[in-house]
């Protein structure tokens, strides 16, 4: 076990010490990896965006195992990078030890809230983006049964599935949302072959229109929902594109939004709990030419006046994580 | 629950006990020989891929197969060496080609097609399409036997029929050809094989050639038939659930049938809750059914079902007395 420590600890310092000019600063994905299609892909492509624009660089590492979160935490700090951008949840606690001991160094983390001083915290309202995606599905369902298939079960996940079903509550009261999990195990996120036969399965309920919160589970999802001729919505990132015409929207969360306003804000950022949401477009539906044919002029003015209304505060949705229960939806 | 959600069910759990049953017969043989292979995992999850690649590079699902079948192979050839040639520990190798296969597939998977560990989705030629087996349109209508022929047993990929295929070929190869009592042999006796003149480390070879190969077909399968492309860690740990299945059905054949279509029951079950709620007027969570295969191995472990005595040489490499 020391050996094996030893040897993160070498392999992580090779991995930090490239590079040490002062004040860059630094993200850090959590283990689904930089390229997931997804929620680290997207804060990549932020901190690129960043880059690009300002001519500045960025330090990075892929977390490889649970023991790394603090230990990369603390090697960058020590390194002088400035702010530190970390995404998942997961760092919620590596986070609460470290961020202390660096008083001078601004941290960033996205999806969790940590009550530090040198700590801004973004979470995402995707109960508001859920929201409206689900506005769309029951105006695209013909069958008045939608369905949602998330990942792995855990609350997250649930809040995805509760905005959803508000949704499509909202439009037609008398609508089924019929919602299942994939599975309870972080091999949850990465089932395409379950994804497929839950979709089938929703199929045969007859569900017409199904959103997909399960990561890589998803493209299993929307794959068999092209295949066999209904409509699906994706997630985190914009989706369309894998089946243009199949696919009815993408929930947008712009984790990208996030990072690269972290980065440009830089050291001396102000702290505190950033919420991204509908109003400061942190979260939303996509639109584009894969699937404009799909989306109706009603369906978009429905949607937009929901999100003014949101954005209003006028409607409120409801999320799950506040309470653990959800009005429209039993779990 | 009505005839048509029932036909639903057992066509859901057929999709799902095929991989299943090709890793299970493919364990089957493997361990048979005497070598455990917990590698079964690692082999579906490199063919998945390799068949994934090559298809979505030529566009011909055969090749992909082709792909699938020689990179699953080739992991066996490295299980091979590493246990029958070397003497090394079959867990180890085992264990190490399942982290093998997770690492390689997703580095080369961004090397070659940079979609962050995934194949672009296959279309058209590059994908296994469902065979409609003849007369399957005429029965349809015909009450009872017409949707369980047109939407049960028709209406499959080509690999669902060669792994059910495999079931009584298997059987007959182990228990009616001189190979196959080998091969069984070299499993329970492996001195004794070699004092009759037979090789054993051929006959281990060749047990753990044929276990690739199927793997490779089970890994195709998930990536080319049930799915149109790769994701990395698709195979989801379908490997572990046949050797579970394998220890459930005692390493014979028909049982190793049996076991993976209840397995696949469980995993279509638990994508339809209320189907389970309308049968049982309970609400069963899902995850119960999916931990089922597991709690059934351990119980039959433990010698209340019935026991499961693996092959007696099984797990121990083939020293040659002087």
């Amino acid at each position: 076990m020391t050996l094996m420590t030893k040897f993160l600890g070498a392999s992580a310092a090779l991995a930090l010490g490239a590079g040490a000019a002062m004040a860059e600063p630094a993200l850090i994905f959590d283990l689904g990896g930089k390229f997931d299609k997804s929620f680290n892909e997207a804060a990549f492509s932020g901190a690129q965006r960043w880059a690009e624009e300002t001519g500045g660089e960025f330090r990075e590492i892929e977390l490889q195992s649970e023991a790394q979160r603090e230990q990369a935490l603390r090697r960058f700090a020590e390194s002088g990078a400035n702010p530190i951008v970390m995404t998942g949840f997961a760092f919620g606690d590596a986070l609460g030890q470290v961020a202390a001991d660096y008083p001078e160094t601004d941290f960033v983390i996205i999806d969790m809230v940590v009550d530090e001083p040198n700590v801004r915290s973004v979470v995402f309202n995707e109960h508001e983006g859920s929201y409206l995606v689900g506005m769309m599905a029951a105006q695209a369902s013909e069958s008045g049964t939608v369905g949602f298939i998330g990942g792995m079960d855990i609350p997250l996940i649930r809040k995805f599935a509760c905005g959803y079903a508000q949704g499509v509550k909202a439009i037609d009261p008398d609508a089924e949302v019929i919602a299942n999990m994939t599975g309870t195990t972080p091999a949850a996120w990465n089932d395409p072959v379950k994804g497929s036969e839950l979709t089938k399965a929703q199929i045969a309920q007859g569900a017409d229109v199904i959103y997909a919160a399960a990561g890589g589970t998803g493209v299993g999802v929307l794959q068999t929902a092209a295949d066999e001729g209904i409509l699906s919505i994706g997630v985190d990132s914009n989706q369309n594109h894998l089946h243009p015409g199949k696919v009815l929207t993408s929930m947008l969360k712009r984790v990208d939004n996030a990072v690269y306003q972290a980065m440009s804000d830089g050291p001396g950022m102000e702290k505190g709990f950033n919420v991204m949401g509908v109003a400061n477009e942190g979260v939303g539906v996509a639109m584009d030419d894969n699937n404009k044919d799909l989306v109706s002029a009603e369906m978009k003015a429905s949607v937009d006046e929901a999100a003014a209304k949101i954005a209003s505060g006028e409607l409120k949705v409801h999320d799950y994580m506040s309470d653990d229960s959800c009005p429209d939806l039993s779990f | 629950m009505d005839y048509t959600t029932l036909i639903q069910l057992l066509d859901s759990t057929v999709r799902l006990a095929t991989p299943l049953l090709l890793a299970c017969l493919a364990g089957l043989f493997s361990e048979r020989a005497g070598i455990f292979d917990i590698g079964l995992e690692g082999k579906m999850l490199i063919a998945a891929f390799f068949s994934a690649a090559v298809a979505a590079l030529t566009g011909s699902v055969w090749l992909g197969l082709g792909a699938g079948i020689l990179s699953s192979l080739s992991l066996s050839a490295i299980h091979g060496v590493a246990s029958i040639t070397f003497r090394g520990n079959q867990l180890i190798s085992g264990v190490a080609i399942n982290f093998l296969a997770a690492g390689m597939t997703v580095l080369i998977a961004q090397d070659w097609f940079k979609q962050g560990g995934r194949t672009p989705s296959l279309m058209g030629g590059a994908r296994f399409e469902t065979i409609t087996l003849p007369w399957a349109e005429a029965l349809a209508p015909v009450p009872i036997i017409g949707p369980l022929y047109a939407d049960l047993i028709s209406g499959h990929p080509i690999l669902v029929y060669i792994a059910f295929a495999c079931v009584p070929l298997t059987w007959w190869i182990l228990f009616r050809t001189r190979f196959g009592l080998r091969l069984r042999a070299v499993g329970e006796n492996p001195a004794a094989v070699d004092t009759a003149g037979v090789s054993v480390v051929g006959l281990r070879y060749a047990a753990v050639a044929i276990c690739g190969v199927l793997c490779g077909l089970a890994g195709a399968y998930l990536s080319t038939a049930l799915q149109a492309g790769f994701v990395k860690d698709m195979s989801a740990g379908r490997g572990f659930i046949a050797l579970a299945a394998l220890i459930f059905a005692k390493w014979r054949p028909w049982y190793a049938l049996w076991a993976t279509l209840l397995f696949g029951l469980f995993g279509a079950l638990e994508t339809r809750p209320d189907v389970i709620e309308a049968l049982t007027s309970l609400k069963v969570q899902g995850q119960l059914l999916g931990a089922l295969p597991y709690v059934m191995t351990v119980i039959i472990l433990a010698g209340f079902v019935g026991k499961a005595i693996p092959p007696r040489a099984g797990g121990e490499p083939y020293v040659k007395e002087r």
